[in-house]
């Protein structure tokens, strides 16, 4: 059970990005997560709540994403979508691949931030 | 004075932290010439075993060193130190697996320059370890012929996570009615292509082969090195 020390994670890299915005409060988090990266979605989702707590993000919410896994079909020269984990091979021509494209994200996509804050844009970069 | 909540793209990996760290080390490793192993797999599939067996082999021929992970006890540290390489036990106390900034801080005064071999022997998870990269060049993933041919398929991100699957205490297979043919392609359904070696570290049936995969994997990694400068 990892999800809490990655929903700890998160929760900190978004208290981050909203100090480095003048200290914005943050609404929720956006979050990709793919099937193959060893997270599981319910587990993260209950983990963030205890995550939150008592730091600036107490009552923020979490969205997931979930993204599917996409593999490179050597033989058909292309990104295919794999119809299951246990099985990854060319949903149309059956070959099978280990070349993951997607499936493996677990990356903070967008913060929503209170609207209020004046100074975000001057602060970018 | 309420407005709606605005969305500001971030996009950033939340393991970020650890791949940097990950990656650092590997390029250490590279650097130092060392080939560096990491072992997963459930506990009490046989990792210890496999890793005193193969440290005990290779310590003849070359340097060779490991780090050991475990939530307590330095039982496997103790027991490893037997084959007279180094090894560091770092116990993790109640977290599931090992982080790239564990390994990093469990080499510390080590030096990487006098080491062929390192081997990382991660907590006995065949979950969490899959999310955290460790800096190594080749993730095993073992499985013992009693847990059961479909490991892979239950445990599939593990094992695509991994480049090699080394089948354990094959010594027993007879005895469990281990279906070899079926657990190859359950691993090759979750990992299309990978190598797999089936032995026993217990009679030493089929280390010769691995060992000998395990060298040469340390020429190609350090001509890949002397050619990327």
């Amino acid at each position: 059970m990892h999800e809490l020390s990655i929903a700890i994670s998160i929760v900190e890299m978004a208290q981050e990005e909203a100090e480095s915005r003048g200290g914005v409060q943050v609404q929720a988090v956006h979050l990709r997560l793919g099937l193959l990266s060893g997270v599981v979605k319910e587990a993260l989702l209950s983990s963030y709540e205890m995550a939150c707590h008592a730091t600036p993000l107490e009552g923020s919410q979490l969205f997931i994403e979930e993204v599917p896994i996409e593999v490179f079909c050597p033989k058909c020269e292309g990104p295919r979508s794999v119809s299951s984990i246990q099985w990854l091979c060319c949903p149309e021509c059956g070959t099978p691949t280990p070349a993951v494209l997607h499936g493996k994200e677990l990356e903070v996509v967008a913060l929503e931030i209170d609207a209020m804050e004046p100074r975000t844009l001057e602060t970018e970069e | 004075m309420s407005a709606q909540p605005r969305l500001v793209e971030v996009r950033k990996n939340v393991l970020k932290q650890n791949d940097v760290i990950a990656r650092a080390l590997r390029e250490h490793f590279r650097t130092a010439g060392v080939l560096v192993v990491s072992l997963v797999s459930s506990p009490g599939s046989g990792k210890t075993a496999f890793l005193e067996k193969t440290m005990t082999l290779l310590h003849s021929r070359h340097k060779v060193a490991a780090l050991v992970g475990d939530l307590a006890t330095e039982n496997d540290a103790t027991r490893l130190a037997r084959s007279q390489a180094p090894v560091r036990q770092i116990i993790t106390g109640t977290v599931c697996h090992l982080e790239a900034a564990m390994v990093q801080n469990a080499l510390a005064g080590w030096d990487l320059n006098q080491l062929e071999f390192l081997f990382i022997e991660n907590v006995g998870n065949l979950v969490c370890p899959s999310s955290y990269d460790l800096g190594e060049e080749l993730r095993f993933v073992l499985l013992s012929v009693t847990e059961g041919e479909d490991k892979p398929l239950k445990y599939p991100t593990i094992f695509n996570s991994a480049d090699v699957a080394i089948i354990t205490k094959s010594d027993l297979a007879a005895a469990v009615e281990f279906d070899e043919a079926a657990a190859r392609r359950n691993i090759q359904a979750v990992r299309p292509g990978m190598k797999v070696f089936k032995l026993s570290s217990k009679t030493g049936e089929g280390m010769a082969e691995y060992l000998e995969f395990l060298e040469s994997g340390r020429v190609h990694s350090q001509t890949a090195a002397a050619v990327g400068g």
